[in-house]
Formats: C-alpha cells, sequence, structure tokens
C-alpha cells in the first residue's frame, strides 16, 4: 500500500516538474528575489550590498518622481479603461447586428491588436510629429497653429492614451463580440414585443448579461494598464520631464539605466502589490453582482 | 369582425419562397393551430403575424388596423416561445413584470396583477427564483405568465410544449386550453405535433411547403382530409394510402390485383383508409399477411401487408404476431377516402365499395 502511493506520488512530481521547473524559475524565484533586494542597497565596488531594512520604502515615499509617475498611471488606467471597453461594447454591438462586409469590419477593427506596439507607436509617431504629422496637417487647414503633441507635457500623456485605446478596444470586442453571440435571439425579440426600446433592452438584458465578459475585460485592462509600456520607448521616452512616464517604464529606467536595482526592486514589489489588490478587490465586489449562467 | 386576418400573406428571402399567398382568418375568442411538418413555413408565418419578421408581400389586420408594418409593440399581443426566452439574470417576478414595467404601469396595479396572474398559474412560491432554478414545467408557466399579465387579448405561442417530457406536456396542454377559454384570449399555437392540434384546436390550419394545405375543425380534418397528405399527417397511426390498379372489373389495390375496392374511375387514384376502420378476420375481405404487432397497451397497431403494399390495422386489446401470418381484411364503404394519384386532392366521385 505504502509503496504504490510512493510510487504514484513519483509519478505525480514526474509529471509536474517540466512546469515546475519553469514556473519556479522564471516567475517564483525572481519574484522572491525581487522581495529580498528590495530590503537590500545597492552595492557598489567600494560598499557591498547590505540589509537596510525598510530604507528604499522610505526614500520611495520622498521620491517626488515616482509620485508623479503614480499618478500618470491613475489617470492612464481612468483614461484607457471606460473608454476602450465602452467602444468595444459598441464596436461589438455594432458588428453583430447584421450589416453588409460584416467580416471585413470585423477583421478591421481587429487589425490594431495584430499590430505589435511598436509598429504602432511608429505609425502613431507620424500622426503626432509637428507640422509635417497627419494630425497638424489636417487641423491646420481649419486654421489650427501647428503642436508639439508629444512635446508638450500637456498633451503628452492623452497622446499616449489615445494610442492605447485604438490599440486595446479591438481586442476588447472580440471578447463581448464572443459573449454576443451566445445570447440567444428571442431575448431581444420577446423584449421588443414588450415594447422595449434599443436602449432598455441594452441596460436592462444585455449589459447585466455580459457582466463576465466585463469583468474578464475589466482586469484585463487593469493589467495592460500597468504592463503597457512598449510604445513609451518609440514616443517619448517617458518625457518629457517625466510627464509621460509610467510605472513599468519607471522601473526599467531605475534598473538598467540608473542601475539601481534595489530601488528597481522596490518599486517592482510596489506595483506587484497595487495589482494584487486590484484583482483581489475586482474579483471579490464584482463577482457578486456578476450573472453567470 | 375577426381578431386577426391574413391575406395573401408571402415570405421571401430571396429567391426562396418560405410562405407563399397564405390567407386565413382568426376568430375572436379561438385557439387556431397552424400545424405542419418543420420547415413548412408556420413559424415564420407566425412571426409575421407578431411582427419579428417583414412581411413581403401580403396584408395583416389585427381587430380593424392594418399592421402589415406594423412594429411588434404595436400590435398588442403577446408571445410565447419555443425556447420560453426568459431572462436568465432575473428573478420569476422580474420576468413576468418586464413588459409591465417597460410601460409604466402604476406599482400597485403591477403587484395586483402579478398576484392575480400567479396564482393562475402556480408560481406564487416561486418568484424569487432565477430560471436556472426551475423545472422546464415551471419555465414554461413564468413564460405563459408574462404573456398573460400583458392582458392582451391575443397570445401567439410557438412550440411552447416541445421542451417538456411527455406527460407534462399532456398536463400544460390541458391548462393552456382551459386557460385560453377562461381568459378568452386567442391564440394562435404552432406545433408539429398533430395530437396537440388536435385535442386543442377549434380551428386547425395545415401548413406544407408554405401553403395551406387545409383548414377546419379537428373533426373536419379527420374525417374529411382534403388531401393525401392531410390524410396522413394526421391520425396516430396516419390514415393508410394505398395505389390502386384499374382493370375492367373494377379498380383494385395495386399488387393484390384480385378484389375490387373502388367503383370505375377515370383517372388513377389512390384508397385512403384509417387504421381502426380495417378488421382483421380469418376468411372475409381481401387476403393478406400480418406482419408484426406494435403493442401499446389498449391496443395493439399490427402492420400487414397486402401484396406488396404495407396497411396498419389498430385492434383492441393485445394481438400478438411473433411470425407473419396469413389473414383477411376488410372495411365498409363508409369509411373510404379516395385521393388523385396525380394531384393527391380528394375525389369524392369515385365509389367506395365494401370488402
Amino acid at each position: 500500500m505504502n509503496r504504490r502511493l510512493s510510487k504514484s506520488h513519483i509519478y505525480g512530481w514526474l509529471l509536474l516538474m517540466p512546469a515546475a521547473i519553469f514556473l519556479i524559475a522564471f516567475t517564483y524565484y525572481p519574484t522572491v528575489a525581487t522581495l529580498a533586494k528590495s530590503f537590500f542597497s545597492q552595492g557598489t565596488a567600494i560598499k557591498p550590498s547590505e540589509f537596510v531594512g525598510l530604507e528604499n520604502f522610505e526614500s520611495l515615499l520622498e521620491d517626488d518622481i515616482f509620485w508623479k509617475i503614480a499618478w500618470n498611471n491613475v489617470v492612464y488606467a481612468v483614461g484607457t479603461i471606460p473608454i476602450s471597453i465602452a467602444l468595444a461594447i459598441l464596436m461589438a454591438v455594432w458588428v453583430n447586428g447584421r450589416l453588409p462586409l460584416k467580416s471585413i469590419v470585423r477583421m478591421s477593427y481587429f487589425t490594431p491588436t495584430i499590430l505589435p506596439m511598436i509598429a504602432v507607436a511608429n505609425i502613431w509617431l507620424f500622426f503626432y510629429t509637428p507640422d509635417i504629422g497627419l494630425i497638424d496637417q489636417v487641423s491646420r487647414n481649419f486654421g489650427f497653429a501647428s503642436h508639439n503633441w508629444l512635446g508638450d507635457p500637456d498633451t503628452v500623456l492623452g497622446c499616449i492614451i489615445a494610442i492605447t485605446i485604438w490599440k486595446e478596444a479591438g481586442f476588447f470586442m472580440i471578447f463581448y463580440l464572443a459573449a454576443l453571440q451566445t445570447l440567444p435571439p428571442e431575448l431581444e425579440e420577446a423584449a421588443y414585443l414588450e415594447g422595449a426600446s434599443r436602449w432598455y433592452y441594452f441596460r436592462r438584458v444585455m449589459f447585466p448579461l455580459l457582466m463576465p465578459t466585463t469583468l474578464f475585460v475589466l482586469i484585463n485592462a487593469v493589467i495592460n494598464s500597468f504592463k503597457l509600456v512598449d510604445q513609451l520607448f518609440i514616443l517619448t521616452k517617458g518625457g518629457p520631464d517625466n510627464a509621460s512616464s509610467l510605472l513599468l517604464y519607471y522601473i526599467y529606467e531605475v534598473a538598467f539605466s540608473f542601475l539601481d536595482q534595489a530601488y528597481a526592486s522596490t518599486l517592482t514589489v510596489v506595483l506587484l502589490a497595487v495589482l494584487a489588490l486590484i484583482a483581489i478587490g475586482q474579483f471579490v465586489f464584482l463577482d457578486k453582482r456578476v450573472h453567470y449562467r | 369582425m375577426s381578431a386577426i386576418e391574413l391575406s395573401g400573406i408571402t415570405k421571401r428571402w430571396g429567391g426562396l419562397v418560405a410562405v407563399d399567398n397564405i390567407s386565413f382568418r382568426v376568430e375572436e375568442g379561438t385557439f387556431t393551430v397552424l400545424l405542419g411538418p418543420s420547415g413548412c413555413g408556420k413559424s415564420t408565418t407566425l412571426r409575421m403575424i407578431a411582427g419579428l419578421e417583414e412581411i413581403s408581400e401580403g396584408k395583416l389586420k389585427i381587430g380593424d388596423a392594418d399592421m402589415t408594418h406594423a412594429a411588434p409593440s404595436e400590435r398588442k399581443l403577446s408571445m410565447v416561445f419555443q425556447s420560453y426566452a426568459l431572462f436568465p439574470h432575473l428573478n420569476v417576478e422580474e420576468n413576468i413584470l418586464f413588459g409591465l414595467k417597460i410601460r409604466k404601469i402604476p406599482p400597485e396595479e403591477q403587484s395586483a396583477r402579478l398576484l392575480k396572474v400567479t396564482d393562475l398559474v402556480g408560481l406564487s412560491s416561486l418568484l424569487n427564483r432565477k430560471p436556472s432554478q426551475l423545472s422546464g414545467g415551471q419555465r414554461q408557466r413564468v413564460a405563459l405568465a408574462r404573456a398573460i399579465i400583458a392582458e392582451n387579448s391575443i397570445c401567439l405561442m410557438d412550440e411552447p410544449l416541445s421542451n417538456l417530457d411527455a406527460k407534462l406536456r399532456h398536463d400544460m396542454r390541458i391548462e393552456i386550453r382551459a386557460l385560453q377559454q377562461r381568459l378568452k384570449m386567442t391564440v394562435i399555437y404552432v406545433t408539429h405535433d398533430q395530437a396537440e392540434a388536435m385535442s386543442m384546436a377549434d380551428k386547425i390550419i395545415l401548413i406544407r411547403d408554405g401553403k395551406i394545405a387545409q383548414e377546419g375543425t379537428p373533426d373536419a380534418l379527420y374525417d374529411r382530409p382534403a388531401t393525401a397528405f392531410s390524410a396522413s399527417f394526421i391520425g396516430t397511426p396516419p390514415m393508410n394510402i394505398l395505389n390502386t390498379v384499374i382493370s375492367d372489373n373494377g379498380v383494385m389495390i395495386e399488387s393484390e390485383n384480385h378484389t375490387p375496392v373502388l367503383a370505375k374511375s377515370a383517372s388513377p387514384v389512390m384508397l385512403g383508409i384509417r387504421p381502426e376502420h380495417v378488421k382483421i378476420s380469418d376468411s372475409q375481405g381481401i387476403p393478406a399477411e400480418l406482419v408484426s404487432g406494435d403493442y401499446l397497451g389498449a391496443e395493439t397497431v399490427i402492420t400487414a401487408r397486402i401484396g406488396s403494399q404495407e396497411i396498419l390495422v389498430r385492434a383492441a386489446g393485445r394481438v400478438r404476431v411473433t411470425k407473419p401470418v396469413a389473414a383477411h381484411l376488410s372495411w365498409s364503404d363508409q369509411n373510404i377516402h379516395v385521393f388523385d394519384s396525380k394531384s393527391g386532392k380528394r375525389n369524392d366521385s369515385v365509389q367506395g365499395l365494401a370488402v
């Protein structure tokens, strides 16, 4: 009995091993190592790394750039998430209906998702370029003065937000489209027979039934708002004056430009904690309000 | 004035004609069944009456008003769907009150009507349940309640019982019919189940390939089928339709070629006889072979063979047919139906003979 149990144990572990090795090597060990590093100072040639307790976290609290960037990230999340979700629902409802050339419209909405963010950033870089860019060329015809969209701290974050919405809305649309196609058409017919307007049907029936999708998309969107920073490398490098920098980009800068691994680790720990809190919050508070079929 | 009147209603999808020039009237307070095999256009007809499908051609009147192109909600009718179309995220009460809330009926009246309707269909104790927590029969009742609470005089039902088991279907049949009579509703009911149609309808409209095959009371359809199709669609088991050959001695069953079953006929005809009108005897009638028996409790449906043609015979009680046996089949001339071989239309000019 005991022998057989231990034998099946070995089988079990052998089956788990390949995945476990990769997960430990590339996910759990770096996470734990990062957490450990955040309690140590950055070592140099003359001054080796030593345990400093919460000192890194204290300097983070006093770091004005960190707070500015954290605020940027909040603005970025609030600016991208609701609009891209609303656009996604709108596009999904539209391409779910009877429409000529439906598959072409669906495909063109999805195209921004397929493009790599770097390519997207290059396209938009041309749009935003002062004087010769698309936006300036068009707005000049209406008598607007040329504007350095990416060079102005007041407009740069808005420009980044616009790109992200453009890229993400089509991706989220696919999820909504899939969800819409599982809704039986009789529900809509029953509602119209009762005299419901399209808006009433959307508000009382369609949107509540899409809630599981919305929860899924919302979590993805929140994670993306902290994760998606590729465009910054091409467009702004976080500037001017950190006006367009986001947390992950700041971590990259601290770690690989300023070579301060300890402080980068501290920032990473904070970012992970914030993401975990948000994810737990969404599941706990929204799950109760979601109707799963 | 009739409650609903269709004149020349046609539905086309591109080149495909789903409903072809259908006209009928439904009188107020009656139960009309649209009956037909699947794909015959009966549901499409119903959906055109509801306004869920555009009418390609023809005119629809509800009451006195022309409703050919009116929006569904303007037609003042309720509908029960095959899938029930209950809103899965709303509980029973919210589902039933859905329409009243849209029309902003005062809350006191809403709750008064809710009380009355849930009492009527027996849902009072389930008001807080979600549809997923209900059985098929209970969901059916919610769908009915939602249709009734609107207090529209017209109710359309699209195969509402087809998702229920046999026992429940029978009970609901009686219940729906009783409800219709009690509330004096005008009901148009779509089904492919002829037993449902026979037991519930004041009038049956039999549809085939988008056209009306026959229209009439259940007895009329059963006793005088207008076409061989009506004859073979209605009744369980359906009417036997036998091919015949014309000879100098009269018309005989094809491949039997011996006993005249019909008097002279100028054109080729088919002989129709219902299984319950055929008697089995040892010596009298047409020689046949009993092939098998399907025992149903109160009766046995026997498959017999005359020459090479099969004929069903209904016999009371239990009849054992374990291996083919020779016998004779006989019937009275009163029970014979004659149909034209080509058109399938009823032909009363040919006289049937008793065998």
